[in-house]
């Protein structure tokens, strides 16, 4: 196995007075996929969060390709210039079109010229399929069209890892598809990705290792074969029994 | 059994009664007998405002003379004479008459500059900008006060009229929005000692009224100044003037920063933009289009509070109004009326039209779904 790209050790945060993750400890391996599940409230999304120090942990140690995440401004301009990050709900620029919203990020941080970026905007849009709603603005488009955007804007900046906090959450039934297939096709491309998702098909489908958490601890991870068809603990049973029998 | 093929059923027009002007009017005017009646009575009052002061204004208002005596018929309306003869005062002070020029340059570049920076689809934005904040102020400052390029040296205490009020209250709102927004910034930082400062600023600016302001600005500040340092007191207003409005600013632009949510922080964050690119480009963008309406509210107040100034000795347009009351050979009962209704027009006119210029920059800026990118 190649060097870790992620390294978690002995992680733990609090909020106030809260313990939200208990020594987390987690290794992900270039290109490795990762889908973390488990009940709301049990801080996947604050883990992964953690990542790009959208939040701060309190102990422990966070290094993200080789760079250690300790508060240092310049750690951290590199590693949010390398991670890039799916929100549940999209948060794109209500102000700037679709295309401005890519190239906010790859100009004004990589100090690419507009050509550069609006060529490299064209292309990633063509690849998440709407390239045709590139000067239309966020709210005209479908919720699943605005997802794509994010995951188009997050990959304008060409990170080493993908992070999605439930991507599909936030969306109608009918776009979930839509979304999920860029996801696949981003995964069948060798990046590197750490997925919070409640989407199990998407998990058999891509995972390597499916991270099962609950209050704050990771409960249990195996390959997901072996996670869905025999989860050793009682608590991922239960979990698995919820979301599998509808 | 085979797979029936759906297709949504075909839109009908609309009944005819319920569109057009007679569906408008019918909905909107005459819904209900309480709405006839109250689209009668407001109609009443209507003509009646109109009649009254088209009756006043026009029909029994006199036109043309020298002096009062134009203005003594048995049923007189507004004496605009009056206003005639003292026009050039009302505009420039006591600006020499020969110097005038000069303003009415001032004036026409001003307008020069600011109608295509107002206007969104003239190019040359940059330029403008950079002309207007960085060319223009150098160029009015010696314009007006003269004493270099053989211009006659004009002291600030013979400037008035409109040409003091436009000078202040352009100076208050080119300068209190950059401030606001900076002290709003602060009263939101993230450290203590910078949040204190703003928090003492805008509470102490907006706890005092501006007639204290300029007050002070105009007969304290001197006294605590070294001998010798003396600030001109136009120049004092304006510093007054702006710093008070600015206050009322930051926290209007603060209604703007609260609304906006915090995942658009967070996705800038993880696109690597740091605060001030952050601020700059994803969140003041948005928090000043939401509260334009409350921008330009402050800014029509600010546009009217220069009237205060009459209370450190400057003259702007309504100081100048009521000084020439006093003008023995224009006394009659009309002059008043005539001279406050002039002056209230004029504010009016430039309220109004930055009222409706925000109505339109709102419509401008909106991205909905309803608008055509």
């Amino acid at each position: 196995m190649t060097d870790p790209v992620i390294r978690i050790s002995n992680m733990n945060k609090w909020f106030g007075t809260f313990h939200v993750l208990r020594d987390i400890n987690l290794q992900v391996a270039a290109g490795e996929k990762i889908v973390i599940c488990g009940p709301s409230g049990s801080g996947k999304s604050t883990l992964i969060r953690c990542l790009n120090r959208l939040e701060h942990h309190q102990e422990g140690h966070i290094e993200v390709e080789g760079v250690s995440l300790d508060g240092s401004m310049k750690n951290l301009e590199s590693i949010r210039s390398n991670v890039g990050m799916v929100f549940q709900q999209f948060n794109l620029f209500p102000h700037m079109s679709v295309l401005e919203n890519c190239t906010l990020a790859p100009i004004w941080v990589k100090q690419k010229t507009k050509q550069e970026a609006e060529a490299l905007a064209r292309q990633f849009l063509e690849r998440v399929r709407i390239p045709d709603q590139a000067d239309k603005y966020p709210g005209q488009l479908s919720g699943g069209q605005q997802q794509r955007v994010a995951i188009a804007r997050a990959l304008c900046m060409n990170p080493d890892i993908m992070l999605f906090d439930e991507p599909t959450s936030a969306l109608d039934p009918e776009m979930i598809k839509e979304v999920l297939d860029v996801m696949v096709e981003l995964a069948e491309d060798g990046m590197t990705m750490l997925c919070v998702t409640h989407e199990m098909g998407f998990a058999r489908q891509v995972a390597d290792r499916v991270i099962f958490m609950d209050e704050g601890e990771i409960v249990e991870e195996n390959e997901p074969e072996a996670f869905f068809s025999n989860p050793q603990n009682e608590r991922t049973k239960m979990f698995l029994s919820q979301v599998l029998s509808h | 059994m085979s797979a029936q093929t759906w297709s949504p059923k075909p839109a009908r027009p609309a009944p005819a009664n319920t569109v057009g002007f007679v569906g408008w009017a019918r909905e909107n005017l005459f819904a209900t007998k309480l709405d006839t009646a109250l689209t009668l009575l407001c109609v009443t009052l209507i003509v009646y405002t109109l009649e009254v002061v088209f009756g006043w204004a026009i029909i029994d208002a006199s036109f043309s003379g020298e002096d009062r005596k134009a203005c003594l018929k048995q049923v007189q309306g507004a004496c605009w004479p009056f206003i005639d003869a003292k026009l050039g005062q009302f505009i420039y002070g006591r600006y020499p008459e020969m110097e005038r020029w000069r303003v009415d340059w001032v004036f026409a570049i001003g307008a020069l500059g600011l109608v295509p920076l107002l206007m969104p689809k003239v190019g040359w934005k940059r330029a403008n900008v950079i002309f207007m904040l960085g060319f223009y102020p150098l160029f009015c400052f010696f314009m007006l006060t003269g004493g270099v390029f053989g211009l006659t040296p004009v002291d600030t205490t013979d400037w008035g009229g409109l040409l003091v009020t436009l000078v202040v209250a352009i100076t208050g709102i080119v300068g209190s929005l950059p401030l606001g927004i900076l002290l709003a910034l602060g009263r939101r930082s993230e450290l203590p000692i910078v949040r204190a400062l703003c928090v003492a600023f805008i509470e102490i600016f907006r706890g005092v009224p501006l007639i204290t302001v300029l007050f002070m600005a105009s007969v304290m500040l001197p006294l605590f100044l070294p001998d010798g340092v003396n600030f001109d007191k136009l120049v004092r207003c304006l510093i007054g003037v702006a710093l008070f409005s600015s206050a009322y600013m930051a926290e209007v632009v603060r209604g703007g920063l609260q609304a906006i949510p915090k995942g658009q922080y967070e996705a800038a964050a993880a696109l690597g933009l740091g605060y001030w690119k952050t601020t700059r480009l994803i969140i003041l963008p948005q928090a000043l289009k939401l509260v334009i309406p409350g921008i330009v509210n402050t800014f029509i107040g600010l546009f009217k509070d220069t009237t205060l100034v009459l209370i450190v000795g400057l003259f702007d347009l309504l100081g100048i109004v009521q000084l020439h009351f006093t003008d023995s050979s224009w006394a009659t009962p009309e002059t008043h009326i005539t001279g406050y209704a002039f002056a209230a027009f004029v504010f009016w006119v430039f309220c109004f039209a930055m009222s409706r210029y925000s109505i339109f920059m709102e419509n401008h800026l909106s991205t909905d779904r309803d608008k055509e990118s």
